[in-house]
């Protein structure tokens, strides 16, 4: 053990003493040149990666300054797309609109109750625990389960929500939520809390059963009072790293929430109703075929992801101060 | 200091209130009557025969259960114009490949990323991580042309190569195996004139088990539930998921059926989550972000 430490350290000294000797571009070369292995094992990954995430990420936006239909070269555009979308785009403005109030409402939900349902059943027994996992879990990994809500809030007298409605006489004619701009949004958000106890969830879950007894018995000494505090000042502490996590799931499935919507309330939703960028991007580059106008969409809501992951982040590092 | 300790089954419990308790268990138990009652409800209506799934005022609960919408489902699937094997065959196909792949090309990165030290690997790193951030709608469109140009619209290849890259499979295979392989093992290896290959395959991959058990079943699931694609056009090349979607798409009269499809589609992967549950919490267990 000692002896490989000390080769260790003086593989070490060795390099400390060499690059002295060097440039900083020849160090880097002569370290490249001896990772050889290192490198070939990255590579296969990073040039699936590059090709269908990075380069994609890339080309979106060059084309969002373009205006082009896939059959003849690109025109540049420069600005124009942009200016179009939110100065001529009312249905845009809506889009917009729509995604905020959704993901302001279901992000910041979604992460409270995955933290919360995961501390409170923290301290149940393995076994009901593990059973009460799988029953807040499963929503989200159930395939296209969601459906049954369209069966519960159907728009015919034959769904439970009218037809309970209408025998107890508290309604004459059945409601079409789904397709009622008025109930639309509520019970789309209503849905995407019901699927968003997912991978974020299963994270804290490991996060506070990582945490060790002794960190309450010192806070406990140290005069922490109640569970509150003791959540505040030890355990959310302790688990940032999930916190943070769980926090950049939280907010792309917030703001990427389209396909459920079409699903239950139709493409397009009645009046917009729950148009989000999701779907004014797929109505553009799917079906229109505007890919500099689609890719200038894109643009956008890659931008609204990662300006509000580092909004977040900042938020994060406040936890127990 | 006068505190004072209360116990659960002899157990001394630190700053817990009976009080909060109650309240937790008050709302634990309304948090999983909402979450279990559709889950329920899919199951019972699949149980329901016709007259049942058409009845006013519609209940809750079976009266005579039935396997008919099960059969029925069945039937249909035999009735389609390509032989229904052959979506079976698609989706098993795509899955087994693209799980295949990426389990393969994202240890491989993982090893590489989490214990060697290279320039431009914290960079390669930090751009994974910031993949997570966006969805792949947001690269959709310049992914369609990127297809084009390689001429794999329309093939198999258009779905199985990208998965290949799925980013959150390495980036918990990394996390695990920083946290789970000890670097005085590998370096004792290397002494002893292992190859990086060997270090990898031979030991570190073994002391990650619970890992890439999580990334099995997460680039299965992804690939299983994929439905229809905006890449493939041909019939033949369609996945089961879409087939299924596509028979109980059609009117009243197939209503059982279809609820009894979203039960089929929905047990697999809970089947699968049940088995593998403890490997996927200890996964987590290394997933946090650090600054």
């Amino acid at each position: 053990m000692s002896k490989k430490t000390e080769v260790a350290a003086a593989a070490t000294d060795q390099h400390a003493v060499s690059r002295k000797d060097m440039t900083r571009a020849q160090w880097t070369w002569k370290e490249m040149k001896s990772n050889k292995t290192a490198y070939l094992m990255v590579a296969p990954f990073m040039l699936i990666f590059l090709v269908f995430t990075v380069v994609p990420v890339v080309m979106s936006i060059f084309l969002s300054l373009t205006s082009f239909n896939m059959l003849q070269p690109p025109k540049f555009l420069f600005l124009d797309n942009y200016i179009r979308l939110f100065l001529d785009d009312d249905i845009f403005i809506t889009a917009i609109k729509n995604t905020l109030i959704f993901a302001v409402i279901t992000g910041p939900t979604s992460y409270m109750l995955s933290l919360f349902i995961a501390w409170f059943i923290n301290e149940l027994s393995p076994k009901i625990r593990a059973l009460v996992t799988l029953v807040f879990y499963a929503p989200s990994i159930g395939g296209n389960v969601y459906l049954i809500w369209s069966y519960v809030f159907s728009n015919d007298s034959y769904g439970l929500a009218n037809g309970w409605l209408m025998n107890w006489g508290l309604i004459d004619e059945p409601i079409l939520w789904f397709f009622d701009a008025k109930y639309c949004m509520t019970l789309c958000i209503i849905v995407a809390l019901w699927l968003s106890l997912g991978t974020a969830f299963l994270s804290f879950i490991a996060g506070l059963q990582g945490i060790s007894k002794s960190y309450y018995e010192a806070a406990a000494v140290d005069g922490i009072k109640n569970r509150w505090q003791e959540l505040w000042y030890v355990t959310l502490p302790v688990m940032k790293p999930q916190l943070m996590f769980g926090a950049v799931l939280a907010i792309t499935g917030s703001f990427g929430f389209g396909g459920v919507v079409t699903a239950l309330a139709g493409f397009p939703s009645v009046d917009y109703c729950c148009w989000t960028i999701t779907h004014h991007l797929d109505d553009y580059g799917g079906t229109r075929w505007e890919v500099g106008y689609a890719s200038a969409i894109a643009v956008l809501l890659f931008a609204m992801m990662l300006g509000a992951n580092m909004l977040v982040h900042k938020l994060l590092s406040k936890v127990g101060q | 200091m006068s505190k004072k300790l209360r116990t659960r089954k002899h157990q001394v419990v630190l700053n817990r209130s009976a009080g909060g308790d109650a309240g937790i268990t008050f709302f634990l138990t309304i948090m999983g009557v909402f979450m279990f009652l559709p889950l329920l409800y899919v199951v019972i209506q699949a149980l329901k025969p016709l007259d049942e799934l058409w009845m006013f005022p519609p209940r809750f609960y079976v009266i005579n259960p039935t396997l008919k919408n099960f059969r029925d489902l069945f039937s249909l699937m035999g009735d389609s114009w390509v032989p229904f094997s052959r979506y079976i065959f698609n989706t098993v196909f795509i899955s087994v490949a693209g799980t295949f792949g990426n389990l393969l090309f994202a240890s491989m990165a993982a090893y590489s990323l989490a214990k060697l030290k290279y320039p431009g690997r914290d960079f390669m790193f930090d751009l994974v991580v910031k993949s997570l951030m966006f969805t792949s709608t947001v690269t959709g469109i310049a992914t369609f042309i990127t297809m084009s140009l390689l001429h794999w619209v329309d093939t198999y290849l258009a779905i199985i190569v990208p998965a290949f890259g799925y980013t959150l499979g390495l980036y918990l295979m990394k996390q695990f195996m920083e946290t789970n392989v000890p670097d005085e093992t590998l370096e004792s290896a290397r002494l002893d004139g292992a190859s990086e290959f060997y270090a990898f395959w031979v030991i570190a991959m073994p002391m990650v088990k619970p890992a890439w058990l999580t990334l099995i079943i997460y680039s299965f699931q992804g690939l299983w539930n994929a439905g229809s694609s905006i890449y493939i056009y041909s019939e033949q090349l369609k996945t089961l998921n879409y087939a299924i979607s596509q028979i109980t798409a059609g009117g009243i009269a197939r209503a059982g059926a279809s609820a009894a499809a979203t039960v089929v589609m929905m047990a697999v992967p809970i089947i699968v989550f049940v088995i593998s549950q403890s490997n996927i919490i200890e996964t987590m267990g290394s997933s946090g972000m650090k600054d």
